[in-house]
């Protein structure tokens, strides 16, 4: 009899079929075919040089879970089921979570990581935090056993004896380490008391380095209130861990001393510090005292000025009365000869001269006078002969008048010009008449 | 005071050292500079002197913090 099944039956078969004999199974491979639809889900092909097998990884698990991007050529280790598909017949796995597997897929995870964290801007330069000067007490996260705690441990007690070191051991190689990191910053934040953190490891392969390049980690340094200092691994060797701290330290020796000044120094820095002001304290003081000095010997007992100013009168009093002396001399020199010069100009001598030069001249005048009054006497005489027989008293003489209106005085020429009882001066060759008119013919 | 930090110390104490040298301080300020600069001379050199050094592990137990003396026992001691 045959057991006859449909192709659903079958398949669906098939897959309770490989669901159950595989279970869990950890697959590594390289990635190739990659594809990405508008899901997000991730469908590649994982094969080795021989063999190849479906592979997809929902999103849902995903986002979380990938700690770096899938491409083609990584090879990776996948934590998976087995499974079918039904409708095409095809068996697949359903990848639920990825590691990067080998030195290529663990660099390309690094360069990923890195660019996203800088991208967000965790490295940012503003970001960093500086570190104390002198710190009393420095919290190390490492491994407590091993080379590094040691060379940390002498090297900070050889630059300065008595810092304090608080250490919270951490595994810092293998799956647990990242975490135990994590716990061991938040136990030293928990705790207080240190002013800096110094987070190291030897070096190592980029797989044991690969705790420090820890996103989750990376994360929490940032988060940290106190300044931290990776110190993970060689001098070439660089993690998430470096980028994100507030200082790298090429090696943890080096972290030691980079955390703490040396003591001597700070010794020498405190004397010449000293010795500067003791020096400027000296010199203060000398240039004060110095002004001091200075100023007392310029203060004087004002009564010493006395003496000084009386000597200094008399001395003017004296100098004084010469230059008087000196000077009625000169005034007396000067008078003499204007004294003679005065006496040699006696107006009196000149008076004499000029009377008898006046007599003289008077009696000119008096001569030429007299010849001029006879001169004019005759002339006159001649003159008034003449002017006798011109003069109106002259007519008179011969018996006519002169009739004069008063009281204007004007003479009256003409008889209608005047009407009775008008007042008239009549002036005749002897004597006037004053007369009165009786009446106009 | 008593939280006073030895880089603040040493920072105050180059200000005094700088104002004193430019010299323009009156004696009284001066004085006084000199007094606080040695004041802080002697704190920063004890800060120095402290000499107990102290390596612990803080450790977590039964969700509580302790810290315990670190004893390695390999230090190097020649320094």
């Amino acid at each position: 009899m045959k057991n006859v099944l449909t192709v659903s039956q079958l398949n669906d078969n098939i897959k309770t079929f490989l669901e159950e004999a595989f279970g869990i199974l950890w697959v590594e491979g390289e990635v190739s075919n990659l594809r990405r639809p508008q899901s997000g889900h991730v469908y590649f092909t994982l094969k080795d040089d021989k063999s190849q097998i479906r592979a997809v990884y929902f999103r849902p698990y995903g986002v979380r879970a990938v700690k770096f991007d899938l491409e083609d050529g990584l090879k990776i280790l996948c934590r998976a089921r087995l499974s079918a598909y039904p409708p095409r017949g095809e068996y697949q796995l359903i990848v639920e979570s990825v590691e990067p597997q080998g030195v290529g897929a663990l660099q390309k995870a690094f360069e990923q990581l890195k660019a996203r964290l800088a991208a967000e801007g965790l490295f940012d330069a503003s970001l960093k935090k500086p570190l104390p000067f002198l710190p009393r007490r420095i919290g190390v996260i490492t491994s407590p056993t091993g080379a590094v705690i040691r060379d940390i441990l002498n090297i900070t007690r050889r630059r300065f004896p008595c810092v304090n070191l608080l250490i919270a051991p951490a595994r810092v190689q293998g799956a647990e380490a990242a975490g135990e990191i994590i716990a061991a910053l938040r136990r030293l934040h928990a705790w207080g008391d240190v002013d800096v953190i110094i987070i190291a490891r030897g070096g190592g392969s980029l797989e044991d380095l690969a705790p420090f390049n820890d996103e989750t980690l990376a994360r929490e340094i940032r988060r940290s209130t106190i300044p931290v200092v990776s110190a993970v691994g060689h001098e070439t060797d660089y993690t998430i861990c470096d980028f994100v701290a507030d200082l790298r330290a090429p090696t943890p020796s080096a972290a030691a001393e980079l955390v703490v000044p040396r003591k001597i120094e700070l010794q020498e820095t405190l004397h010449d510090l000293y010795r500067r002001l003791l020096a400027s304290q000296n010199r203060c003081l000398a240039l004060q005292r110095e002004r001091l000095h200075s100023l007392a010997a310029r203060f004087k007992d004002p009564r010493r000025y006395l003496a000084d100013y009386a000597i200094h009168v008399d001395d003017l009093r004296e100098r004084l009365k010469r230059a008087l002396a000196h000077r009625t001399e000169a005034v007396a020199g000067r008078l003499k000869p204007l004294e003679a010069r005065l006496r040699g100009a006696d107006p009196r001598r000149r008076i004499r001269e000029h009377s008898l030069l006046l007599a003289g001249l008077e009696k000119n005048l008096r001569g030429g006078w007299n010849r001029f009054l006879l001169e004019r006497s005759e002339r006159l005489k001649k003159n008034a002969a003449l002017l006798s027989s011109l003069s109106p008293l002259a007519v008179l003489q011969r018996g006519y008048s002169i009739t004069r209106r008063l009281p204007e005085g004007e003479i009256v020429r003409d008889a209608k010009l005047l009407t009775p009882g008008n007042r008239l001066d009549i002036q005749v060759a002897l004597g006037r008449i004053e007369a009165r008119v009786e009446k106009i013919k | 005071m008593a939280k006073e930090k030895f880089e603040d110390a040493l920072e105050k104490l180059e200000q005094i050292v700088r104002e004193m040298e430019a010299g323009d301080l009156p004696l009284d300020a001066a004085l006084k500079s000199f007094e606080e600069g040695i004041r802080l001379i002697r704190f920063c050199s004890a800060k120095l002197e402290e000499t107990q050094r102290r390596v612990e592990l803080l450790l977590e137990k039964e969700n509580s913090l302790q810290t315990r003396t670190f004893q390695d026992g390999q230090e190097d001691e020649t320094g």
